[in-house]
């Protein structure tokens, strides 16, 4: 679903990544890990065609990128750790203007069936300046997934949110997962990562230091295996 | 929390057309500016603090008063335009949705439009309250079809070349400085037609006259529009 070859990003002078190999199956839900600074948001921009790869070759859905933008852009939903909604909309006109960006036909019913998927139905006409950051992330999840996308990012979602919007957080993240979607997430959240993620590749200076399945970290932990690729 | 029941293969997006992207864009500032008001409200009180200003400075007899109107009008809606431009594309970085838009599967020119839309909207708003307080201020009819022309001309150019460089200011740190340095140089050519063409139907002036700054304000706006079209994927992309 996802082949990045080499993959390389430069800011002038300053290489952030340095030939990246990087392959996703449909349906995997890869956690992306690392340090800050590692290149972890970079990466996932150029998957999302919101930046252009230096050098290298991306392909998601079988399109590269970035003469097919918007051939993946159709494909793809991107949750960041900004909500990427606006304030003085309701949830509904939101997702209805998103709707008519991705040529969405029957948006009304789509719209409800994905307000109930993110838990925001009965407060559908409020204005989104009135969530709470906890509900405008869900609506943000909501907006990246309204268009079906085969592929989903998740960069940092759980950035300033309490324990108990991050728990729901991670039931919508399930339901977004367990539709078939292929799922690749960056996260400080060691812990969350483990429970959510079917794959652990940790990014560590511009490159994938290791990468395992859950069942291949056998008796370790996700920490120990994290140490152990940032100390290698 | 509700369980979901989507299906995964029911919403496949259409092609978004371009005049749909558009529209929806627009439709999406007019709305939320209906709501916040945050925008118009700046633009307006600016402008009329301006007018109100020169009104005191410029103590004129009427003949003069009507030789300073189209500089006195054109300075007012240069720098409350700024502000919106400025406000607007704030609006869309702040809370990431610049990247919500580019994200959606459409050519990123109908993003540039529907914003100039929106600008050009609230331009011709504030514009629209701004002339009969300015008449009556300054005793002098602004309600001249020709003149009317040209100020809708003149936003036009400007508007087209600012919400192109405001995309690109919005980038940066130092959005609010950056905006009218990189604004003002452009839009020069566009501010000198409109200020004479206006000028020449305050003051009455021969067709032949004013004609010339008609067709650089309509030859600017064509061609800044173009350039805008071709070139605002590579602006607002990293």
């Amino acid at each position: 679903m996802i082949e990045v070859k080499k993959l390389v990003k430069r800011f002038g002078l300053k290489t952030v990544l340095r030939g990246v190999d990087f392959k996703v199956q449909p349906g995997e839900f890869v956690a992306l890990l690392g340090p800050n600074g590692a290149g972890k948001t970079t990466f996932l921009r150029i998957l999302a065609s919101l930046s252009r790869p230096s050098m290298g070759i991306v392909d998601i859905a079988g399109y590269s990128l970035p003469k097919q933008a918007a051939a993946v852009r159709a494909r793809l939903g991107v949750v960041s750790h900004l909500p990427l909604v606006y304030d003085d909309l309701t949830a509904e006109e939101n997702l209805t203007f998103y709707g008519r960006m991705y040529g969405i036909e029957n948006a009304s019913a789509r719209i409800t069936e994905v307000l109930e998927m993110v838990g925001l139905e009965a407060r559908r006409r409020d204005l989104v300046r009135t969530f709470s950051r906890g509900m405008q992330q869900r609506l943000a999840i909501g907006r990246a997934v309204l268009h079906d996308p085969d592929v989903v990012l998740f960069d940092e979602p759980y950035t300033g949110l309490d324990q108990d919007a991050s728990s729901m957080l991670d039931d919508v993240l399930q339901t977004v997962a367990g539709q078939g979607r292929t799922v690749v997430m960056t996260s400080h959240d060691l812990a969350r990562a483990e429970n959510l993620a079917t794959r652990f590749d940790i990014l560590s200076r511009g490159v994938i230091a290791a990468s395992s399945t859950r069942e291949g970290l056998g008796n370790g932990n996700l920490l120990t295996f994290y140490k152990q690729a940032l100390a290698g | 929390m509700t369980e979901s029941t989507l299906t995964t293969t029911t919403h496949r997006p259409a092609k978004s057309s371009f005049w749909k992207a558009i529209a929806a864009v627009a439709w999406k500032d007019l709305a939320a500016e209906l709501r916040s008001r945050e925008l118009l409200s700046a633009m307006l009180v600016f402008s009329l603090l301006v007018i109100l200003i020169f009104n005191f400075a410029l103590e004129l007899d009427i003949a003069t008063r009507r030789s300073v109107t189209s500089g006195v009008l054109w300075s007012t809606f240069a720098f409350a335009g700024t502000l919106g431009l400025n406000r607007s594309m704030a609006i869309e970085k702040d809370r990431g949705c610049l990247d919500g838009l580019l994200l959606a599967p459409v050519d990123r020119s109908a993003i540039y439009f529907g914003k100039v839309i929106s600008n050009l909207a609230f331009m011709l708003i504030v514009e629209a309250i701004v002339l009969p307080i300015y008449s009556v201020l300054y005793n002098t009819n602004l309600f001249q079809p020709g003149l009317l022309l040209v100020i809708l001309l003149g936003s036009v150019g400007y508007v087209a070349v600012g919400t192109l460089l405001a995309s690109m200011a919005v980038q940066t740190r130092t959005r609010d400085v950056l905006l009218p340095i990189l604004l003002f140089p452009v839009v020069v050519p566009v501010l000198i037609a409109a200020v004479k063409a206006s000028g020449g139907y305050l003051t009455g002036a021969p067709m032949t006259d004013i004609l010339p700054w008609l067709n650089l304000l309509i030859a600017y706006d064509v061609i800044f529009t173009a350039i805008a079209f071709m070139v605002f994927d590579y602006v607002v992309e990293e």
